[in-house]
């Protein structure tokens, strides 16, 4: 270690401050209690008479109020604690340092090479199957949404608008065209975009907060339209029945033309699931590839450009309504050909699938992931929706934690796990920018 | 012409209500500059804790309904005040430096903690009350067997607001509080230096807010005779909506636009879809800010470089 002198030799004062810990403590128990008191102390519930009927809940409340007294108490001494220990206490020796960032450059690679493997590793595991496609459609969404939020700055709370777009587009040409996936594929796309480009149109002036609640509306609209407009839509009821895909023509089924029988291997109904998982592996690796590319054209610069500042942007004569409507349409369209590969695994959707929540957790995805970093998006989708899978037996807790995380995240670490952007140009050498000194774009 | 009447007494009671919401909304655009998302379900909160006062009152054999309303209204603005304040507390006030994007994202991640919450705390099913207020007057026997109607719960929802609004005017223009709002509101550095603990101001900010959407969901309760966890996410929206349409950072304007919206939404439904109600609520929302993002009331807003 490279810190020599013992600790205690630079803590002249002393660690806890009993009574302030104790007071602390004292008030957030008291408000605790307060704030339970109706809510968790009293049960109200419809009685078999129709009226409601109320019961209360002491134990219950008592449990809470002291669970919060003692967790306030230790979260208090802890930071007391931190607070006490000398500075570069925690500081890595330099080889260990060196290590850790050569391991962090890995990651990526190492993830892709994993990823890649994943089917052949757990070919009998449908579960693990079903979770990493389920992961990679967040990892895809999250990186089709960086390309708005991450990259030009625009805050977009109805992304999935574009995932319903793309989603609704594919079942309903299937269904009554009987289109194949891969024509309807690139027209999900397109549709997406095209309502990307529409949603743009409106908000070109609008900023930050105003943007945000816009892309809001429209997302809500979108949904109550489907919900609502019955006869093409099927309403609440949804569409069922969606074809599912082919491998390129070729029919994934038992029968007498389809792909295990050319092949002339048995047939398994895991071919699907692995087939399928590939497909959204490609689409993401492509969003992932088409967005670096991205980023080293002028388009991709404008973008970063307009993130960072707007008025700038301008004066530098970058054209700022082309810049904000291709970020909106080329990430609306990797959401649509998300929504329809969807679509097509589920083989039924319905309104219920694209509520605010799910924009709300993409965007958690990319913010988590530190705005504007593939790999942090990936690692945060697959932190996201692990956590997600965590919480499978308590359904009606996993919403609850999934707000605390995001308070959480958002008070521990505001830029995100991945929080530094490293500018994709730069004079002589790249040095990467602190969080804290660039403004955020609020364009 | 009866009809319109009789949509026009229900818009402006609807609007009422929102008006209530709104001004917790504009309050805290006003004087933090973010969008207090979860102040939706702070209505929700209020909405559910007036339920569970009123049961607890009514079961403990008090009869006078004018005083179990005036009770139910004090604890359900207690507690919801303590709710937001603590939201304040929690999730807002570590990120009141950090960049523009940190406090929304808390904010959306705070309505989903209370919502969910109220969810797993009071159960998913809707509650409803049968009627508190019954009666009401019949304004005008029209032809045709319809008849303009003015119910008693109408009367006290429209007093209630306008006593309140009073009271919270007063308190804005008059008051030491007030001030200190208005001041930073204006210039959060400048109120520090002559004085003004500029803290324990904005949480009063919220804890007032909360009040009044807490007014809301009591006045909502008595309307609508139901509350369920997941109200708060579409009212308030719909608030938001009001808040921005009047001119956000404006006071009177909340309430105009709390009106406005009210209305748009009664007579829409009356008169086209009820399905699409909400859709008309947002696309006004998008049609504001596009065309009138000042608002009716508002100061615009000018970028400094």
């Amino acid at each position: 270690m490279t810190t020599a002198a013992p600790a205690s030799t630079a803590l002249p004062r002393p660690a806890f401050d009993v009574p302030a810990v104790l007071r602390k403590a004292l008030i957030s128990a008291g408000l605790a209690l307060v704030l339970f008191s109706l809510m968790i102390g009293v049960r109200t519930e419809a009685g078999p008479a129709g009226g409601l009927v109320w019961w209360t809940r002491f134990r219950e409340l008592v449990t809470l109020v002291a669970a919060v007294f003692i967790g306030s108490l230790l979260l208090e001494a802890g930071r007391q604690w931190f607070a006490a220990q000398p500075r570069g206490q925690f500081a890595l020796p330099r080889s260990l340092s060196a290590a850790l960032r050569f391991a962090a450059r890995l990651l990526g690679p190492a993830l892709l090479i994993f990823t890649l493997l994943l089917p052949v590793i757990f070919y009998q595991q449908r579960y693990i199957l079903d979770l990493g496609i389920l992961v990679l459609t967040y990892v895809m969404l999250g990186w089709g949404l960086n390309i708005v939020v991450g990259l030009a700055g625009l805050l977009d709370l109805g992304y999935v608008a574009f995932y319903a777009v793309g989603a609704y587009s594919y079942a309903l040409l299937s269904t009554s065209f009987g289109w194949s996936f891969w024509i309807c594929l690139p027209l999900a796309g397109i549709l997406a975009s095209f309502w990307g480009i529409l949603l743009g149109f409106p908000v070109l002036r609008l900023r930050g907060d105003y943007l945000a609640i816009v892309t809001l509306a429209f997302g809500e609209i979108i949904r109550l339209v489907i919900l609502n407009w019955q006869s093409l839509t099927g309403g609440p009821n949804g569409i069922s029945g969606i074809p599912r895909p082919t491998a390129f023509g070729i029919p994934l089924t038992p029968g007498e033309h389809g792909l295990a029988a050319l092949l002339g291997i048995p047939f398994s109904p895991t071919h699907r699931i692995v087939f399928l998982y590939y497909l959204i592996l490609a689409l993401a690796l492509i969003t992932n590839w088409v967005t670096i590319r991205l980023r080293a054209l002028p388009i991709g610069r404008a973008w970063e450009a307009l993130r960072e500042d707007e008025v700038a942007c301008r004066a530098l004569g970058i054209n700022t309504i082309s810049t904000k409507l291709t970020a909106f349409a080329i990430g609306a369209m990797f959401g649509g050909f998300a929504g329809a590969f969807f679509a097509t695994r589920q083989g039924f959707i319905s309104p219920e699938s694209f509520s605010f929540q799910e924009s709300a957790l993409v965007l958690a995805i990319v913010v988590l992931g530190g705005m504007g970093s593939q790999l942090g998006v990936a690692l945060a989708a697959l932190a996201m929706i692990g956590g997600f899978e965590l919480f499978r037996g308590f359904d009606q807790y996993r919403m609850l934690v999934f707000g605390f995380a995001i308070v959480f995240i958002m008070v521990w670490r505001p830029r995100g796990l991945v929080g530094h952007r490293a500018p994709t140009v730069f004079l002589n050498t790249r040095t990467t920018i602190s969080s804290d000194l660039v403004k955020e774009g609020r364009g | 012409m009866d009809y319109f009447f009789q949509q026009m007494i229900n818009g402006l009671v609807l609007g009422s209500i929102y008006g209530l919401i709104a001004i917790g909304y504009t309050m805290v655009y006003g004087i933090v500059g973010m969008i207090n998302f979860a102040h939706g379900d702070i209505f929700m909160i209020g909405g559910m804790t007036s339920l569970i006062a009123f049961l607890i009152l009514v079961s403990s054999g008090l009869t006078t309904v004018p005083l179990i309303l005036l009770v139910v209204l004090l604890v359900a603005m207690g507690i919801t005040s303590v709710y937001g304040w603590t939201v304040e507390r929690i999730a807002y006030r570590p990120l009141r430096q950090s960049f523009r994007l940190a406090p929304m994202l808390s904010a959306i991640g705070m309505s989903f903690v209370l919502s969910n919450f109220a969810q797993v705390a009071q159960g998913a099913r809707v509650k409803p009350v049968p009627p508190i207020i019954g009666g009401g007057y019949t304004l005008h026997e029209g032809g045709g067997g319809f008849a303009v109607q003015l119910s008693n719960v109408q009367i006290v929802v429209v007093i209630t607001t306008v006593v309140l609004l009073a009271i919270f005017t007063f308190i804005v223009a008059r008051t030491r509080f007030g001030r200190d709002m208005r001041a930073c509101e204006q210039d959060q550095t400048m109120a520090a230096l002559l004085g003004v603990n500029v803290d324990r101001t904005i949480s009063m900010t919220f804890v007032t807010g909360a009040a009044l959407a807490a007014v809301a969901g009591l006045m909502y309760l008595l309307y609508y005779g139901v509350v369920d966890f997941a109200m708060g996410f579409v009212a308030g929206i719909k608030a938001f909506t009001a808040a921005v349409l009047g001119g956000i950072g404006s006071l009177p304007g909340a309430m105009l636009g709390g009106l406005a919206i009210g209305l748009i939404e009664t007579l829409w439904s009356a008169y086209f879809s009820v399905e699409y109600k909400d859709v008309a609520a947002f696309s006004i929302l998008i049609l504001v800010l596009i065309f009138l993002p000042t608002g009716l009331l508002g100061r615009p807003e000018v970028e400094k470089v």
